[in-house]
């Protein structure tokens, strides 16, 4: 699969990590280089510097021929701005976008994002292991 | 009406002042709580520091009674969700964003938000009519159908002057709609119509042709 990440965090940089060494076609975007120290020194996908909010950048990470796009920024905005565009405007088949905010998670999840809300994810872990 | 402006900095600071001055009820979202303070001393309890993209600040202020929520933030992103949130999640019934990238003036409409209003292009308009070598005007662009309505200007040393428009090989999608000669007079264009020096050439086109229509008309 070709697979298109953007935000090159410490999730980011390893989810590329993972699916690069699962034999994946990964390119990832960030807009400071500094953030690709993150990436293993096996990694062999490309890395991009870039903004990802910007169709002209997607389309330079040749999001047209991505399977998968997957948002990872820091910003719960960027995400979802960045996932509307692989979405509406390029048609990536599957996109999926981190949303910090649950409400906000859940509005675009209604909308029809397939968006995952890491603070709900590990409030529910957490209280799992403590109450079993 | 009621009209919720989301972002306090310059645009969003000016707007609030000229939409209370009109006699709108208005409320400001400034996230810096600083700024915020600064609105209050000044133009009285109109400033509410919070997020304008989080839904919790947004049910605070009463966004399901709004009648436009108008997002003014310096941030394309956080203008697009604060737009979203407020159509989709409370229905408000006209949403209007600024935005810093031109590009993003289309994407946003076609994200549902109802008016995306881009500084630059503004701008750039202006140039392009204050400019009058500028060989090609953008006029009007037509909502949801994707057309533009542009002028043209034939320059005095044009190679397609005298050839008439049955000769011209128009793109597609675009139609000559009038010709505007000297003193203002103008007629609208036929097959026989004799292209002359100085005129204005107000046509319809798409965005993807007005280069291929701009060299059709002036040869350049």
């Amino acid at each position: 699969m070709k697979v298109l990440i953007m935000g090159c965090g410490r999730v980011g940089g390893r989810l590329a990590g993972l699916l690069d060494a699962d034999g994946h076609e990964v390119t990832i975007l960030d807009t400071d280089s500094f953030s690709f120290r993150r990436l293993s020194p096996e990694f062999n996908g490309t890395a991009l510097v870039g903004n990802g909010t910007d169709a002209e950048v997607l389309k330079r990470a040749q999001i047209e021929e991505a399977d998968v796009f997957v948002a990872m920024t820091q910003g719960d905005n960027r995400n979802v701005m960045a996932c509307q565009i692989a979405q509406h405007i390029f048609n990536v088949p599957r996109v999926i976008c981190r949303i910090y905010d649950p409400l906000r998670q859940e509005l675009y999840a209604s909308m029809g994002l397939e968006s995952i809300s890491p603070t709900t994810v590990f409030a529910e872990m957490f209280r799992e292991k403590i109450v079993g | 009406m009621y009209i919720i402006v989301v972002g306090g900095g310059r645009v969003g600071y000016y707007l609030t002042k000229a939409l209370l001055d009109e006699g709108h009820e208005v409320l400001l979202v400034e996230k810096n709580a600083t700024i915020c303070d600064t609105i209050i001393d000044e133009m009285g309890s109109i400033c509410i520091n919070g997020d304008g993209c989080e839904a919790v600040t947004l049910e605070e202020i009463g966004t399901g009674r709004a009648d436009m929520l108008v997002a003014v933030t310096g941030d394309d992103e956080d203008n697009l969700v604060a737009c979203q949130v407020a159509k989709y999640k409370f229905n408000v019934p006209r949403t209007i964003s600024r935005v810093r990238n031109p590009r993003n003036e289309t994407l946003f409409k076609k994200l549902g938000v109802d008016v995306a209003v881009s500084s630059t292009n503004i701008i750039l308009e202006h140039i392009e009519e204050e400019v009058p070598t500028h060989p090609l005007t953008h006029l009007l662009a037509i909502e949801d159908s994707g057309h533009e309505i542009v002028e043209v200007k034939i320059p005095p040393e044009a190679a397609t002057i005298g050839k008439s428009v049955r000769e011209l090989s128009l793109p597609p999608a675009t139609k000559l709609a009038l010709v505007i000669r000297k003193k203002g007079r103008y007629r609208v264009p036929t097959l026989n119509t004799i292209i002359k020096a100085e005129d204005r050439i107000i046509a319809i086109t798409t965005p993807e042709s007005e280069e291929d229509l701009r060299y059709t008309l002036r040869g350049t």
